[in-house]
């Protein structure tokens, strides 16, 4: 009996009327594209962007040249080399990270024991020419100091869960 | 409105070019030739308007069934109008990329195969009623022409399969080949129903035979065959859910994986033409052609009688163009052994069992069709 069903149905067409009927009805849903540049759509505040070296509030950078980040990074994007400075301290002579290798996975921003080195929201980048992407030292303490406040809001934001 | 632009081009334009041009004794040839050539341009600048535009209605209508919204940006003059712009945008593209020639190719064919399958599906036009009078070449084969030219249209993917020298190019041309044998037979018995139901070839009197009202049509007793021809079409046309010889997911492209600019803009328009030839095809054979779906209603039969019949056909021809985008939309792709399958063992056995029925209808002068 179910044969014989079965065997009338597909003569019939009758799972394909179905399929139709449903992309039919999918056809008057409404539409979720989101018109790129026009419209954004809302992003985490652990959003993983561009990276960005911060500073304390006055003015001294605070990456200590540990290293962790070098060590931790798993694409190796990271260059660091360090000296001491006339105080004392240890400091970075040279912090380079490659977005071309990098894979954007947080790590280093993780590693980070003095919270130097973040990623930021921004993702709308691009580079024009060969090194476009090479992010040195002086380049990321610039984005770092163009977006602190927002950096500073996120990492409130989830220091409640750290 | 038609009528009135043609008369005009006629006597302002050709008359003038002809007596101008042409010695006396040929004149009235000449005019012939160039009344002909109006004609067909004014049947093939529509189709290859429409050629192009279908293509924009695809992306359109399988975004929005895919819960997207399709092109919209591309525009004119700085106005996105919905994305209309689309098509002229793919367009210019395709001209201006360069056509690489493969090394191990046969050139001549390689050339040849879009052209080879483009010019059948523009031809087939010529024989198409577009209502009572409007038909560019009223032959009482037109049947058979059309259907050797929709035949025709395969040699083009399987020229071009062969000549790239490719084996995914030759693969889809293989089984486009098979396919195409297989579909022809069941295309051509529904087609033998369309001529046994109106006794004629001639697709001008197929249409005419179908008058009386919408249950007149040829639909309603030939449903089956109906079903099959379309389905037929898909397959003839190389469309989803048939689209084996393309197969982007196996073979690549299939048989044009090797062309690129404007030989592959051929192909592509080629597979439209043939869309739309087979969507007007099944609005002539089966749906009545120009024929209003009002008549031999009471009330509404006069309601529509201002509307050029013409419309109809175009109507009728849209909602079957809008089927292969929907089908197209919602099904998977056969797998082969089940095309060849369906082909043989359900479309053929199907269509011979109905054209038995149809002819016994027929005989018996069955109402309300055929008394």
């Amino acid at each position: 009996m179910t044969a014989i069903t079965n065997y009338i149905q597909s003569l019939f067409l009758w799972e394909l009327l179905k399929g139709l009927r449903l992309t039919g009805r999918y056809m008057f849903k409404r539409k979720i594209t989101v018109q790129y540049p026009e419209e954004k759509t809302p992003q985490s505040h652990r959003f993983r962007g561009l990276h960005a070296l911060r500073r304390y509030p006055n003015g001294e950078e605070r990456c200590i040249a540990c290293k962790l980040c070098e060590a931790v990074c798993p694409a190796v994007a990271i260059t660091i080399e360090s000296e001491q400075r006339d105080d004392g301290s240890r400091r970075t002579t040279r912090y380079d990270i490659d977005l071309t290798k990098c894979i954007f996975c947080g790590f280093c921003e993780e590693s980070c024991p003095v919270d130097s080195i973040v990623e930021t929201r921004i993702f709308e980048y691009h580079g024009e020419k060969r090194g476009d992407l090479l992010m040195t030292k002086p380049r990321l303490l610039e984005i770092g100091d163009m977006v602190e406040k927002q950096i500073a809001e996120d990492r409130a934001k989830d220091a409640l869960y750290r | 409105m038609l009528e009135i632009i043609y008369q005009f081009i006629s006597q302002n334009l050709l008359l003038p070019l002809t007596s101008f041009l042409v010695p006396l004794d040929y004149q009235p040839q000449a005019m012939t030739v160039l009344q002909t050539i109006i004609k067909i341009l004014a049947i093939l600048i529509p189709v290859l308007l429409t050629v192009a535009y279908f293509t924009y209605a695809e992306r359109k209508v399988i975004g929005f069934i895919q819960g997207r919204i399709g092109p919209n940006r591309v525009g004119f003059f700085g106005f996105s109008l919905w994305g209309l712009g689309q098509p002229i945008a793919d367009a210019v593209k395709l001209i201006v990329k360069e056509i690489v020639i493969p090394t191990g190719s046969n050139r001549t064919l390689f050339i040849m195969a879009p052209v080879l399958s483009l010019a059948p599906s523009l031809a087939a036009w010529a024989v198409l009623p577009f209502d009572d009078t409007k038909v560019l070449a009223n032959i009482n084969a037109g049947l058979l022409y059309v259907l050797a030219l929709t035949s025709l249209a395969v040699y083009g993917v399987i020229i071009a399969g062969w000549a790239s020298n490719s084996k995914y190019a030759f693969l889809g041309a293989l089984r486009s080949a098979a396919q195409i044998v297989a579909y022809e037979i069941a295309m051509g018995f529904a087609l033998v129903g369309v001529v046994v139901a109106s006794g004629s070839l001639n697709l001008g009197e197929i249409v005419n035979s179908q008058s009386g009202s919408i249950i007149h049509w040829f639909w309603l007793p030939l449903f089956p065959l109906f079903v099959i021809y379309f389905i037929s079409g898909l397959a003839e046309t190389n469309r989803a859910p048939f689209d084996v010889a393309e197969g982007e997911s196996e073979i690549v492209a299939g048989f044009h994986v090797e062309y690129g600019g404007m030989a592959f803009s051929v192909f592509f328009m080629a597979e439209y033409a043939n869309m739309i030839l087979i969507a007007v095809l099944s609005a002539i054979m089966f749906c009545g052609g120009w024929l209003s779906p009002f008549e031999g209603i009471p009330g509404l039969e006069g309601l529509f009688t201002w509307v050029p019949p013409m419309f109809w056909l175009l109507a009728k021809t849209s909602f079957f163009m809008f089927l292969f985008l929907w089908f197209r939309a919602t099904f998977p792709r056969y797998r082969y052994d089940q095309i060849m399958r369906l082909g043989w063992k359900v479309f053929i056995p199907i269509t011979i069992f109905w054209l038995v029925v149809v002819s016994a209808l027929v005989v018996t002068d069955t109402p309300p069709w055929f008394n």
